[in-house]
């Protein structure tokens, strides 16, 4: 009795004045629901500049802080077409890519020695927890004082800054392998260098990703830092003296440069950390 | 077939398979091993003795905390006995050895490799050049009927695969002896019965010593020639029970269901 149920439920019925199949409807709804995301994401970011714009034209903002958009880009535009903006560019993506590069170069061997030698952990944990608690900037005018006001002194606190993270991540990454598969590779005889590049680095690349990501979000901080405290060149210098010389113009066409570096930034290593990481993705 | 695998016999008589085992011959000697449990010494195994011919099937069962994983563990040399030895064809075991493969209880494998790298690691990790130690794991995939999943990541099997790219990875380097610490333990009952299965084939067709730890007294009983009991409590000694049945074997004729009758009433089960 129980199935007979089920089957008149099942049993399609016929609905002589039922609309035709909506196949073209279809299209439209899967059309519909793909704005209807692209909205919820964007929508509210398009909102704000939209209201930016017509704020300072209509003089609802003071235009003299807020400079309407159309203005802001067409400065942009002007900046990189004549080359006077490119200059900035080049000299900011030259510090921090150098300061980027080298606390990747120190901080994942460093992280990777420190995560499986716990002696040398234990050695030098407290001096890097003291190290990383005392602000870069702070540690700004010793470097100066060191190494001078040149470019050396704001390569070195980029790159201090963002050693950190990285050199932490690859740490972390590194103790929190896998026991039971280090057992298993040295059960099959593994030494200690097929562990390390079979199982260890392998297993740490995850974790290492973070860091990179920390880390170029730091490096780009602490550039316009230093670039604001003692530089006359630089994204971060032109925010200053756009800011002095009440060219607010300029001074967003620097900030919207720094913001578009710092995605195009993150953008390269999502997409990396998707490829080499792929078999650690959630579900 | 791989090519080093060894001649082919008819298969299902004993005579071939004693001949054959010279090797893969296991002896243990009055071995002790106890761990330091909330400060106080916990003896888990006192003084085992215990030979394993070459070929053999041996399941380990006992209850909890009896040492049947520290058995295993002591044989695979991940763990080192406090007194007493294993010999294995008469040398001495010191650490892990090119003759013994194990198999967890947990696949174990690499995340980030495909399921065709992950057979071939054991291999790899030996120094055989990657071709040869890939074409090896092919043949070894073949036999565990994965062979459709080679470029599959370990997080895209199910448990039973996964289980399955475990034991063909342990069969490439073609061991000896195969070491299985409760293989199947955390497999669905379905899915057990099947590898059940494939282990009793792969065993008769790569002529290995087999040493399974299981709790699981039918499994037991399925697999293994002999099977030894080993118990907590200090007063029962190790024991040892045959299984005089013909393979394959059929869980429901009345031996075998009297063995395991007979083996759960050891434990006071019934």
């Amino acid at each position: 009795m129980a199935f007979q149920g089920l089957e008149i439920s099942v049993t399609p019925v016929a609905r002589p004045d039922g609309p035709p199949p909506p196949l073209s409807g279809a299209n439209l709804r899967r059309g519909l629901e793909a704005s209807a995301r692209l909205a919820t994401r964007y929508g509210l970011l398009l909102g704000f500049l939209g209201v930016w714009q017509v704020a300072s034209t209509a003089g609802w903002l003071n235009p003299s802080v807020f400079p309407p958009l159309d203005r802001i880009v067409t400065t942009l535009a002007e900046g990189i077409l004549s080359g006077a903006l490119l200059d900035d560019i080049a000299i900011s993506l030259q510090r921090a890519g150098i300061a980027f590069a080298a606390s990747v170069a120190v901080g994942v061997p460093l992280g990777l020695a420190m995560g499986q030698m716990p002696v040398v952990e234990r050695a030098l944990d407290p001096i890097l927890q003291l190290f990383r608690q005392t602000s870069a900037l702070a540690l700004y005018p010793v470097f100066i004082l060191l190494l001078g006001l040149g470019e050396t002194s704001k390569v070195f606190v980029i790159f201090w800054a963002s050693l950190f993270p990285i050199l932490l991540a690859t740490i972390g990454g590194v103790k929190q392998v896998d026991g039971k598969l280090l057992e298993m590779a040295r059960s099959f005889g593994a030494g200690r260098l097929t562990l390390f590049g079979r199982v260890i680095l392998p297993a740490a690349v995850p974790a290492i990703f973070v860091g990179l990501r920390l880390s170029g979000t730091t490096a780009l901080l602490l550039l316009i830092a230093a670039e604001m405290i003692g530089a006359n060149k630089g994204l971060g210098f032109q925010v200053m003296n756009a800011q002095f010389n009440f060219r607010t113009d300029l001074m967003f066409a620097a900030i919207f440069l720094l913001a578009f570096i710092g995605l195009a930034l993150n953008a390269a290593l999502v997409a990396a950390q998707a490829r080499f990481c792929r078999w650690s993705e959630p579900r | 077939m791989a090519p080093t695998a060894p001649p082919s016999s008819p298969s299902g008589t004993d005579l071939p398979r004693t001949l054959a085992a010279s090797r893969g011959e296991v002896s243990v000697r009055d071995l002790y091993k106890s761990f330091t449990l909330n400060r106080a010494a916990l003896a888990v195994l006192r003084g085992l003795n215990l030979s394993v011919a070459g070929g053999e099937s041996l399941a380990i069962v006992g209850p909890s905390g009896c040492g049947k994983t520290t058995l295993l563990r002591v044989l695979a040399g991940l763990e080192t006995p406090d007194r007493g030895s294993v010999l294995i064809d008469g040398r001495p075991v010191v650490g892990v050895g090119t003759e013994r493969a194990i198999i967890y209880q947990e696949p174990r494998l690499l995340p980030w490799a495909n399921v065709l790298a992950n057979v071939a690691f054991g291999l790899e990790v030996r120094g055989t050049p990657r071709a040869r130690a890939r074409e090896r794991a092919r043949h070894y995939l073949r036999l565990v009927g994965l062979e459709a999943f080679e470029t599959a990541l370990p997080r895209q099997l199910s448990g039973g695969m996964a289980q399955r790219v475990g034991i063909a990875r342990a069969l490439t380097v073609q061991p000896e002896i195969l070491l299985l610490d409760e293989p199947l333990a955390a497999l669905d009952a379905m899915t057990k019965l099947t590898v059940q299965e494939e282990l009793a084939r792969i065993w008769a067709e790569e002529k290995v010593t087999m040493i399974l730890v299981t709790h699981d007294l039918e499994e037991a009983i399925y697999l293994a020639d002999r099977v030894l009991v080993l118990s907590r409590e200090t007063e029962l000694p190790p024991r040892l029970l045959d299984v005089p049945l013909p393979r394959p074997r059929d869980r429901n004729a009345p031996e075998f269901v009297a063995l395991r009758r007979d083996l759960m009433r050891s434990f006071g089960l019934h």
